[in-house]
């Protein structure tokens, strides 16, 4: 491998944003950040997802390639981040009724969030060994939550703004987001600095 | 009910088309419409590839809707889909590599795609296998609009190309940032404006009042 561990978790956070640079887990990231308060947990949730199926999957891609069962890979995937999704929901449960009860039905909606499937896909694709599919996750996985909380916080003050009648709504998180991406290509190269 | 079946049917299909369309009205499966919308070959793929996930899927569902126990029945649903993506990533492996390699990991990723589980668990598990597939038909074309309506306007003006055809001679100056991840947003909200605009004015006639703003 070329790249160091410190350049694939950089890439991952920040140059190649999974939300603004590739574009994955944009249900969430329009659909919670309404509220600060709730992005937080959210992005706290997803966190823990991700890095528990990243971790889950590179054993078990290393168990069905020995069995050449690649082409279940894709249904294997999805019944471990259910269960890891299913895990958090019990641990909050039991220890957070309050912020059970916050996040409500967008705990379940992780498990459809392409951005935790996207990282044991994409780990698979770039031939990342143990170390760095943990890395790239845990750089996925906070790049998300940082992006969710930043935009969340934009949009509660786009709410007391004077905003154009027919841009209200879905249009003006729209260009927001445009507008946040641009800012974030700023960090591009920052992967490959020395 | 009195209604013709071939008029109902088409007003199924015209629901997800224009009334209820997942991209513009709905904002839903937004990551692949953005992601792979920078061509409109690529977009057209997409939507073909989704149009086969969705219609096969909400068929199997429909006619296992009563075998189904309702407790597990999510993630039933999400295995139903897992295996009919599988089938598409290895058929366009097969058809094209170039293709492949341009759609990435998002031919993968449309198990998650909020449309396809939506209309499983909101149309297909309760309705018989013909209804919900002519539903699911008609989220695919809108679904499939949506992509084209994005990937020919990023082209266009991001390339100046069209299904890869020079369309303004050479002195034109590509708008790149088109192509670029915050142009997606950018046009997906222009076309997101667009048609709260057109619904607005809509309502304004049906209403009889003009508001002006």
């Amino acid at each position: 491998m070329s790249e160091s561990a410190l350049q694939i978790f950089i890439s991952a956070l920040l140059a190649n944003n999974f939300v603004l640079a590739m574009f994955l887990g944009l249900c969430p990231f329009l659909g919670v950040s309404g509220k600060l308060e709730t992005a937080f947990p959210m992005g706290v949730a997803t966190t823990f997802v991700m890095l528990v199926a990243s971790l889950c999957a590179f054993g078990l891609n290393l168990l069905l390639t020995a069995l050449h069962l690649e082409f279940l890979r894709l249904i294997a995937y999805i019944v471990i981040i259910a269960s890891a999704v299913q895990l958090v929901e019990m641990v909050l449960k039991k220890y957070s009724p309050v912020l059970f009860r916050a996040l409500g039905i967008y705990l379940p909606l992780i498990t459809t969030n392409c951005a935790v499937l996207g990282v044991p896909l994409l780990n698979i694709s770039n031939n990342h060994n143990f170390v760095e599919s943990l890395l790239f996750g845990a750089g996925s996985a906070v790049g998300f939550s940082l992006v969710l909380v930043l935009f969340a916080g934009m949009r509660e003050r786009i709410e007391g703004a004077s905003v154009p009648r027919h841009f209200q709504g879905a249009a003006i998180a729209m260009v927001t987001a445009g507008l946040m991406a641009l800012a974030f290509m700023g960090f591009a190269g920052l992967d490959k600095y020395q | 009910m009195k209604q013709p079946v071939l008029i109902s049917n088409m007003e199924e299909f015209m629901e997800g088309v224009w009334k209820q369309n997942p991209v513009f009205v709905m904002v839903l499966g937004m990551c692949p419409t953005l992601a792979v919308t920078v061509s409109t070959l690529n977009a057209l793929s997409m939507g073909l590839a989704t149009a086969f996930v969705l219609i096969a899927s909400c068929g199997l569902v429909s006619l296992l809707r009563k075998v189904i126990p309702k407790e597990v029945r999510i993630a039933t649903y999400i295995l139903i889909i897992a295996t009919f993506v599988t089938a598409v990533d290895y058929a366009i492996q097969a058809i094209s590599l170039a293709l492949y390699d341009a759609l990435g990991a998002f031919i993968q990723l449309i198990v998650v795609n909020c449309i396809i589980l939506g209309r499983a668990e909101a149309h297909a598990s309760k309705n018989p296998p013909l209804p919900a597939m002519i539903n699911a038909a008609g989220m695919s074309a809108g679904f499939t609009i949506g992509l084209l309506a994005l990937g020919t306007v990023r082209e266009i003006l991001g390339a100046g190309t069209l299904l890869g055809f020079s369309l303004f001679g050479p002195q034109f100056q590509p708008w790149v940032i088109m192509l670029l991840p915050p142009g997606g947003f950018f046009v997906l909200g222009g076309w997101l404006l667009l048609f709260a605009w057109y619904e607005k004015r809509k309502q304004g006639r049906l209403g009889g009042e003009v508001q002006h703003v």
